[in-house]
């Protein structure tokens, strides 16, 4: 989406030559799995697949790491899912922590949100952090990972599918090669080429509203939250959304109207005036300045033959509710530990049909949610714009106004209805039910340490777990399965009570993980058998 | 719970004239805004996803009977 005459380079890479490109045309190197695209997505993939132990070859066209306003909101589910890669440390001493959110109309406040009001988890409800840190600290963690081999300048021209494996043609300044791979996953962004090759469409929506997006640097005494603008006073009729980066770095968001000339508005000269009016200052320097119409729009089908799409070549959202880059990352974690069981052949072929299943679920319910966001900022009609003044208005002296408001929904996981879920055979009042996210909550070892359930479940690696609350009768995990017990005789204990709060626990109720951290299955009263069932459910062998 | 479509009131003039008496000394614009808000308010309190859009459904269909039965008439004149 970014232009890219103002795009400069962050961080420079060097092509360097493989020994796959000396091969004979006639026998390109194999590979199991190729990624195409090396933003957020293609990155955290290539790592989860190589600490599960696969062999990766990453490609990628370009050989930096480009500026611009990218993503900036990390969400709490994308930073679990780093926490696993060995990244989420750095991204979150980096990043500015924030769960406030504040929505004004006009100059009144109308309302404040907090995304994550409740004390007991690991990680915030978000950060902002500029893309390119993301994806510079992602390439740095590929550095201690030699199954990955990362190769910067490497574009995809040609695509052949066959029956058991996929073959690409690859430009580099030296001329092109070709690799075989059984299978190809193309997370090469919005304009995906690889989409191209499989002559796959792209519908959906386009938002005639125009909305410039700016980051300027600045000192600035506003609180690190998300606010939210209806028809305020320095940009009337319109909306406004202003953010906080690191590096004292500001995101601001205005709606223009769908006739704007894009050349003339995105002149600096022209857009500081309106900067100024919103800061009430002009002390401020541009980072960048784009003008964006947002799209909402995805694949009929993210599988077609030996490749696999993820992140914005399958799927785009527009930006209110921080749902792309953080969805593209779920689709990484989604399609991880599936591909690598398919490759090893401890599951068949048809558990990759549970990632499309799973994950254009959670397609639909972002591009829902993004696009009533976004039609609720910009009304498509009169009566629309006469039902959101009603709101508007109802929202300064009711509840219900200020729950129908809708400056951006932000992401949290899609809860999947799902062929790897079993269904709850017994009585619960609450928890993650088959098919939602796991909860992160505070435990403490017999030692006094304190910990997560989030580390618990990463340590070691994740896979199967069976995370049971004790003092009952307890079972032990099949083989190959962790055990994570909390309470009883176990090693850890849940002082807080949170645990068992948030997972709805009686003694002996436990919880079948998969690899992602979804639920596959809970019991009240498990057996091994009823476990053995639902484990065979979720790996995809019956 | 079905959209309840028998007589609710106990004096029926009463609430159909509340509602004429609001829009009364109102430009169409005005009223148009205020229909809006009432009917966010009243689709609040009834609260239930499934009665609203069977309350939407009812009042829809009522339009394409109207312009049905506008058309019928044309057709005999």
């Amino acid at each position: 989406m970014a232009p890219a005459n103002t795009q400069q380079a962050k961080i420079q890479f060097g092509y360097r030559r493989h020994p796959d490109q000396d091969r004979p045309g006639q026998s390109p190197a194999e590979h199991p799995v190729v990624i195409v695209g090396a933003g957020p997505v293609g990155l955290s993939l290539a790592i989860d697949l190589a600490q599960r132990g696969q062999r990766v070859v990453l490609l990628d066209d370009a050989d930096r790491i480009g500026e611009g306003s990218r993503a900036i909101c990390f969400s709490k589910r994308s930073l679990e899912y780093w926490d696993r890669l060995g990244v989420a440390d750095r991204m979150v001493d980096k990043g500015v922590v924030w769960s406030v959110g504040r929505i004004f109309h006009g100059e009144q406040q109308l309302y404040q949100f907090n995304l994550l009001p409740e004390d007991g988890h690991k990680r915030p409800a978000f950060i902002n952090l500029q893309q390119y840190y993301a994806e510079a600290y992602l390439v740095d963690r590929i550095q201690d990972l030699p199954a990955i081999d990362l190769r910067w300048r490497n574009k995809v021209t040609a695509l052949e599918q066959r029956n058991d494996s996929a073959l690409l043609t690859i430009e580099t300044p030296e001329g092109a090669y070709r690799l075989q791979a059984q299978y190809i996953v193309a997370c090469d962004g919005a304009r995906s080429s690889l989409r191209q090759m499989v002559g796959a469409e792209f519908a959906g929506q386009v938002f005639e509203d125009q909305f410039l997006i700016a980051d300027v640097k600045m000192t600035a005494e506003f609180p690190t939250e998300r606010w939210f603008w209806f028809d305020p006073p320095f940009h009337a009729g319109r909306s406004a959304l202003l953010h906080r980066q690191p590096d004292d770095v500001w995101r601001i968001d205005l709606q223009l109207n769908r006739y704007a000339d894009p050349t003339v508005e995105k002149k600096p000269e022209n857009v500081r005036p309106r900067i100024a009016r919103m800061l009430g200052h002009d002390k401020f320097e541009f980072e960048w300045i784009s003008l964006y119409k947002f799209q909402c729009r995805r694949m009929d089908r993210f599988i077609h033959g030996r490749v696999i799409f993820a992140g914005d070549s399958a799927h785009q959202v527009s930006p209110f509710g921080a749902r792309g880059a953080n969805s593209g990352l779920e689709d990484a974690e989604n399609l991880s530990w599936k591909l690598d069981r398919v490759l090893r052949g401890a599951s068949p072929a048809s558990l990759l049909e549970s990632y499309h299943v799973e994950r254009s679920m959670a397609a639909d319910e972002n591009i829902r949610e993004s696009t009533r966001s976004t039609d609720f900022m910009a009304p498509n009609s009169h009566q629309e714009a006469r039902l959101r003044k009603a709101v508007l208005s109802l929202a300064k002296e009711t509840e219900f106004g200020k729950r129908m408001v809708n400056g951006g929904r932000l992401s949290v996981p899609c809860s999947y209805d799902s062929p790897l879920s079993s269904r709850d055979a017994d009585a619960w009042h609450g928890g993650p039910s088959p098919g939602c996210s796991m909860l992160d909550a505070p435990v403490a070892t017999r030692a006094g340490e304190q910990a997560y359930l989030t580390d618990l479940f990463r340590r070691g690696g994740t896979d199967f777990t069976l995370l049971s609350f004790n003092n009952g009768a307890a079972v032990d995990a099949p083989d190959g399965v962790k055990d994570i017990r909390i309470g009883g005789e176990g090693e850890l204990a849940d002082p807080q009570g949170l645990a068992a709060k948030r997972y709805d626990a009686e003694p002996g109720s436990a919880y079948l993980l998969r690899p992602d951290g979804y639920v596959a299955a809970r019991f009240r009263h498990p057996t091994a058998a009823a476990i053995a069932a639902a484990l065979a459910r979720a790996e995809g062998l019956n | 719970m079905p959209l309840s479509t028998s007589s609710n009131f106990a004096r029926p003039d009463d609430a159909f004239r509340a509602i004429v008496e609001a829009h009364r000394g109102l430009t169409d614009e005005q009223s148009a805004d205020f229909d809006a808000a009432l009917v966010l308010i009243l689709a609040n309190h009834i609260g239930d996803i499934d009665v609203l859009r069977q309350a939407i459904a009812l009042a829809k269909r009522r339009m394409i009977d109207g312009q049905q039965q506008q058309q019928q008439q044309q057709q005999q004149q």
